[in-house]
């Protein structure tokens, strides 16, 4: 195990880290397009990287260096690739129609962030790690990718959305108590893996019966009303 | 020539001693257990049998009746003999399987060996495999697993193996029911039995449950009955542990409100397939809850409380089952109906013994015990029987409908006979069996000065007033089956082809009507046997008073309030009867005429002025109409081509069912709303949800 360092330029560098995470997800929910929300996704996995293998430094937690390992392989080179990828082939590049508009998810989102500060409350008493305040922005990231999956037509933004909230869960775990078990974040690397390539299998099959990606479609597959 | 001959005598005294030694070296259950492993060979092979092209597989019904005989064997040596334990390593590690013969099993055993051996020799003159090769082939394998089944269930001491051969039962009962799958109505009458079953067994399930937490949780040992017997209970846990076995078993046996599997899936099974299931498997039913309450819970906690609910049930039960059979006109419907009446009588029996065990009145309660074993018996036998007519006279007629039947008994002379013989036990006719377990539960029901609350007393003389009415309607059904089938002319206009059923089912039928004469006529030995199991369960019998007749008088309890004998029964009546022919034929010595009966100057006759099976229960209808839920259709009297109309519907489809069907279909449109089919609502869902969560983590 590796010295702790407990400098307070580090822990500084870790919060201005998280605070571009936060702004990443806000961006994601404002994106308008399949592409740059891709994009936006890859530099929040890059943001997540440098912040974890931060946290390893100042912490000393040798188990941190391989998560942040895996998530720039997994979550800002290879996700980023297969996504982009998909949406090329399958053509969805362009815009997508929100359900609700912008501005207002803005606001829902900046009431969800109060939600999750005042929520990360009595959590922030009970940690000991020295990163600790960060808890609050890990939460707020979980609940807007939440939106984003809610509030976006195309079925592309639901696994972004869905991927970017497993970002927060790591971002808040790291943050909370030096990361998960070893075990259980490779576990959650390789389901989050083998769901993007699920997911992508399925686009492929919706489009040929449905003939688009909108979810309005997806409305037919519930019984009729008798 | 005599060398050979000696030769061959020797040769077969040795195969007899041989045999004799082999059978009698094995201990019953050894013998049971030779019975489950034979069947299970001759299920096998007769899947793969059912490839070959050309081979009668009907046949193969013939050795399974070795089985039968094994059983019976078996059963009838373990009713003397102590209990017999043995432990398989099968089942999950660490979990053995428990078996155990003892009296009480013994004795249903013997019910499914001696009924099956009838139903067997019956089925291979039934069925016919002339294009139906494959799915004789799967009928035979199922019918094979479900005696093996029925007979795992009374063998297993614990509940794990009991609950696995219950639900292995109830699977290989459903896929004989729905033997003929092509038509929607038995897929569904099949469907109606299976949920029943399930809900059953749900309870079944809840009531081990309860029992087996009185000790032994910390080996995992309390799962075997013998630890149940042996586990201490709070009250409360040992009432539910009482009335979620009646639930789950009455669920099987066809008690109120349950009942509504029976008349829909015995009029579309294969009539041998009815036969097992009404003769042996609602047995096995009642075989549940004598274990889970005489022998789990114990005769000294059996509350007379408990008593009386199951008493007022069986009573309604009984009463129901004989009112709808009496108007019913399918003959396999009015059979079923029956069934319900008869476990209704059994379980009043039942209800009976709680009672006076609970008032503290052994003698009376294992009279009633054995009331209720003895109808057990005489319900499978001639049942049974009365089944494989229906099925007999469904082959050789083409008909169930009793409205369009009548001079059965001269195309049939054989099986009419045969039939008779049922007819008259059920109605408990003396000297046949239906009257004597009848007897002995209105002798149970007459020990009631004993008790000493006036509440309890006035209930009890009730039942057995209502018993009283039950057997009178139950003798006028089967009046009306016999009189309506077999008497008469037919009833459809072009005179139906008919034939005397084959000879595999005229044995079958043989063997369970002498079962029916042979159980009437010694009920004196009958009941000495029936004694063991009560004295095994409950370490007491009849008492001196009752054993000290002989063999000639049944005497329950004692001698100067009732006794009975059939023999001299059936003398005087033979000897009556005998008189009368001899008296007659010496007085009139005219020569015998045939003709028309009743055709006192009347001009023209048709078959059609003949007494219905509607129009003779329609008296019944006109008292008991509250009861039924009737639509009818009368004609007018100017009507040209009047054609007459009834239907009864089942009460309980609307007084239960109905209500239920409603709360669920309403809560299911509730929850219908709640799905948009849109995926960004479902998230919501989710999303609102977890925010929920979170708050009520953060202030607690």
């Amino acid at each position: 195990m590796l010295p702790a360092h407990d400098s307070p330029f580090g822990v500084e560098m870790v919060n201005l880290l998280g605070a571009f995470i936060l702004l990443v997800a806000f961006a994601m929910l404002a994106s308008r397009r399949t592409l740059s929300l891709i994009r936006l996704f890859a530099f929040q996995g890059f943001f997540l990287s440098m912040s974890i293998f931060l946290v390893a430094f100042l912490s000393g937690e040798s188990n941190l260096y391989y998560s942040a390992f895996f998530t720039l392989v997994l979550k800002v080179i290879l996700l980023p690739w297969i996504l982009r990828d998909l949406s090329q082939r399958l053509k969805i590049g362009g815009d997508i129609e929100t359900l609700v508009n912008v501005p207002v998810t803005m606001i829902i989102g900046i009431g969800v962030v109060v939600f999750s500060f005042s929520l990360a409350e009595p959590i922030l008493k009970a940690a000991s790690t020295v990163t600790r305040s960060l808890i609050g922005v890990g939460l707020a990231c979980v609940l807007l990718s939440f939106l984003v999956m809610i509030t976006r037509k195309k079925a592309m933004t639901q696994i972004i959305g869905f991927l970017s909230m497993e970002n927060g869960l790591l971002f808040s775990a790291t943050n909370a108590t030096y990361g998960m078990p070893m075990v259980v974040e490779l576990a959650i690397a390789l389901d989050v893996l083998i769901g993007a390539i699920i997911f992508g299998i399925f686009f492929f099959q919706i489009r040929e019966t449905f003939e688009s990606l909108d979810l309005k479609y997806f409305e037919k597959l519930k019984e009729d009303e008798e | 020539m005599f060398f050979l001959l000696d030769r061959h005598k020797r040769y077969d005294c040795v195969l007899v001693q041989g045999l004799s030694w082999m059978i009698f070296s094995f201990s019953p259950l050894d013998l049971s257990l030779l019975a489950i492993s034979f069947w299970f060979v001759l299920a096998i092979l007769s899947l793969f049998l059912s490839r070959i092209h050309g081979f009668h597989l009907c046949r193969m019904f013939l050795p399974g009746t070795a089985g039968s005989i094994l059983l019976t064997m078996s059963g009838f040596l373990g009713l003397d003999g102590s209990p017999q334990a043995k432990t398989i390593p099968l089942g999950l590690p660490g979990l053995p399987f428990h078996l155990r013969q003892d009296a009480l099993s013994s004795f249903f055993l013997l019910i499914i060996g001696f009924v099956s051996l009838g139903i067997s020799i019956f089925s291979s003159g039934y069925f016919k495999d002339d294009h139906h090769g494959k799915e004789i082939g799967f009928l035979l394998f199922q019918y094979h697993l479900f005696l093996i089944s029925m007979t795992l269930v009374l063998l297993s001491s614990d509940s794990y193996l009991f609950l696995l051969s219950w639900e292995s039962m109830a699977m290989t009962s459903y896929f004989l029911v729905v033997s003929d799958h092509e038509k929607d109505v038995v897929r569904q009458a099949g469907f109606l039995y299976l949920l029943l079953a399930h809900i059953g067994t749900l309870a079944l399930f809840l009531s081990f449950g309860i029992l087996s937490s009185g000790g032994g949780l910390q080996d995992f040992s309390g799962y075997a009955f013998e630890q149940m017997e042996k586990g201490q209970h709070s009250s409360l846990a040992l009432t539910m542990a009482f009335f979620l076995a009646f639930f789950g078993f009455g669920a099987k046996a066809g008690i109120l409100p349950l009942h509504i599997w029976l008349p829909e899936a015995h009029p579309v099974a294969p009539s041998p397939i009815s036969a097992l299931l009404s003769g042996v498997m609602l047995k096995v039913a009642i075989y549940g809850m004598v274990r889970v309450w005489f022998d789990l819970i114990g005769i000294h906690f059996l509350s007379w409380k408990w008593g009386m609910v199951v008493l007022a049930v069986g009573l309604f039960t009984a009463l129901f089952g004989i009112l709808f059979a009496l108007t019913q006109n399918d003959l396999k419907r009015l059979l079923a109906y029956s069934s319900i009446d008869n476990i209704g009588i059994i379980v009043m029996g039942l209800g009976l013994s709680i009672i006076f065990f609970g008032t503290g009145h052994p003698v009376p309660g294992a009279l009633g015990l054995i009331a209720a074993l003895y109808h057990s018996l005489n319900h499978a036998v001639f049942k049974g029987l009365l089944f494989l007519g229906a099925g007999s006279i469904l082959h050789a007629s083409g008909e169930t409908n009793l409205n369009r039947m009548g001079g059965l008994i001269r195309s049939m002379p054989q099986t009419a006979i045969l039939y008779l013989v049922a007819i008259l036990s059920i109605s408990a006719i003396p000297p046949l069996n239906g009257f004597v377990s009848e007897w002995l539960t209105f002798q149970t029901a007459l020990s009631v000065p004993l008790l000493e609350t006036g509440g309890i007393r006035s209930m009890v003389a009730l039942s057995a007033a209502g018993l009283a009415l039950v057997s009178a309607l139950t003798a006028m059904c089967f009046v009306k089956v016999y009189g309506i089938g077999f008497l008469g002319v037919p009833r459809t206009a072009p005179m139906p082809k008919r034939h005397e059923s084959t000879i595999p089912e005229r044995l079958g039928m043989l063997w369970l009507a002498s079962g029916c004469l042979l159980l009437g006529c010694l009920p004196t030995i009958v009941v000495r046997y029936l004694e063991t199991i009560t004295i095994s369960l409950t370490g007491g019998g009849l008492g001196k008073n009752a054993n000290g007749a002989g063999w000639l008088w049944l005497v329950p309890q004692s001698a100067r309030r009732a006794s009975y004998s059939p023999i001299v029964f059936l003398a005087v009546i033979v000897v009556t009867t005998l008189l009368t022919f001899l008296v007659i034929r010496i007085l009139f010595r005219r020569k015998t005429r045939t003709s028309a009966s009743w055709n006192c100057g009347y001009p023209a006759r048709t078959s059609r002025m003949q007494d219905t099976a509607d129009s003779f229960s329609q008296p019944i209808r006109h008292f008991f109409s509250p009861v039924y839920k009737m639509t009818r259709h009368l004609p007018l009297p100017t009507d040209e081509k009047p054609i007459f109309f009834v239907e009864i519907d089942d009460q309980s489809w609307f007084l239960f069912y109905r209500p239920i069907q409603k709360i669920v279909e309403k809560m299911s449109a509730l929850a219908g709303k709640l799905q948009t089919g849109k995926i960004s609502v479902y998230l919501t869902y989710s999303f609102l949800t977890l925010l929920f969560l979170l708050f009520l983590v953060k202030s607690p």
